[in-house]
């Protein structure tokens, strides 16, 4: 019988101060209108100084959990997504799991842009498909606003902070589950998204501080174009491989980083927007934690039934990108 | 590649089709930005359209130089 991983649990953490973009109008030289137009963004959440990445996946951690009704005691695996570790290392996955649980589990981070949270859920289904491992926590969390320049007006607005965090489980001959992923990476388009300091490249001095080499930096209108063609490719190919046609498609949960992406990827597809969720406006581009938060505003809104197909897709640094394939339902 | 008038029907309609204006606006001396209210990222999108429909690929040094409807028309009739 084939074992598929299902979602067992879904649990998001946002942090509770809101920065609007009026309030950003305060700071860079830019204005309300310019961002939504552009972006479709009006506000975003900022962490705390103490609410680390680690601190925000915890706490989403523990609502997944309850949502599937286990303990963090019945984990035996932990994959942690994210581009803004507490410290580079150890990694924020071993965080987690301290803060979660006395008892020792496997735990490693992954860094695949915004598009890390689909690649911890193929490679978290695929342990779960091998029979080592049956509660796997899959986590999307990052602190952007940790790496963001609140000097270039053209990144300062975009980003927020949050954590979302998946429990997949084993369950053998079921239909439901994650059917099949599409991931790619493609490192030409290395240098378009980039945080160019800290790494063994160009490591730490007062030269790449002076020159502002520690925050994220992008080419806006390139991301743009690399991200209108990878996102109708991550949802073809990946409905491809799970046999599913595009039409058989019941909610699209695209990654959150820009209105206009979205918006051309549904023109594309010719979707009714009921079956798109976008929640861009209120929490702007969190990262590896924008499908999850705004896969869990779906549920609450009652947007997402058992045996729906559910396809998450994203892009992002590496460059890379990728889709889910999930039939939703325990 | 086909007549001037073919190729400026064509990118008329992918214009109006794109950012949304009348037919009628689409002249060949508009200018996207000025003219037919395009911004950056509908600039992106209208390229990426026009290199689709024609089997191009239009650099980016070149992309920057297309700023109306005829600079599109001209760059595709001499390279398409």
């Amino acid at each position: 019988m084939t074992t598929r991983a299902i979602v067992a649990g879904l649990g998001t953490y946002v942090p509770e101060k809101i920065l609007t973009n009026q309030d950003l109008e305060q700071m860079v030289d830019t204005s309300d209108e310019w961002i939504v137009t552009r972006t479709g963004i009006k506000e975003r959440h900022i962490a705390a100084p103490d609410e680390t990445t680690s601190v925000m996946a915890t706490r989403a951690s523990i609502r997944a959990l309850a949502d599937a009704g286990i303990t963090a005691d019945d984990l035996d695996f932990i994959v942690c997504a994210t581009n803004t570790p507490d410290t580079i290392f150890p990694s924020t996955a071993a965080r987690v799991q301290h803060q979660l649980t006395t008892k020792p589990i496997p735990g490693v981070d992954i860094q695949a842009g915004c598009t890390g949270l689909i690649y911890g859920m193929e490679m978290a289904s695929a342990l779960i498909q091998s029979g080592a491992y049956h509660n796997i926590l899959v986590i999307g969390a990052d602190k952007l606003t940790s790496i963001t320049d609140y000097e270039d007006r053209t990144t300062a607005v975009l980003f927020g902070d949050a954590a979302g965090a998946f429990v997949l489980q084993g369950k053998e001959g079921t239909q439901r589950g994650l059917l099949a992923s599409y991931l790619q990476a493609d490192g030409r388009g290395g240098d378009l998204l980039i945080e160019p300091a800290g790494g063994s490249m160009l490591p730490a001095s007062e030269e790449t501080v002076a020159a502002r080499q520690h925050y994220l930096k992008m080419n806006g209108n390139e991301t743009f174009r690399f991200a209108v063609k990878a996102m109708p490719e991550a949802v073809e190919e990946g409905l491809k491989k799970a046999g599913l046609a595009v039409s058989e498609m019941d909610l699209l949960v695209p990654h959150q980083a820009n209105l206009r992406i979205i918006d051309a990827a549904v023109r594309r597809f010719e979707l009714d927007p009921s079956r798109v969720v976008v929640n861009i406006d209120r929490y702007g581009n969190t990262s590896v934690a924008t499908i999850p938060l705004a896969l869990q505003e779906a549920r609450e809104q009652g947007r997402v039934h058992d045996d729906d197909v559910v396809v998450l897709c994203a892009f992002g640094a590496g460059l890379t990108w990728g889709s889910n394939v999930i039939r939703w339902g325990r | 590649m086909a007549n001037k008038e073919q190729v400026f029907d064509k990118v008329k309609e992918i214009i109006v089709d794109q950012l949304g204006v009348d037919e009628e606006e689409v002249v060949p001396e508009a200018s996207f930005i000025d003219d037919l209210g395009a911004d950056s990222l509908d600039i992106v999108e209208l390229i990426m359209a026009l290199e689709e429909e024609f089997g191009l690929e239009i650099p980016d040094d070149e992309a920057e130089k297309i700023a109306t409807v005829n600079d599109a028309v001209e760059y595709i009739r001499e390279n398409a």
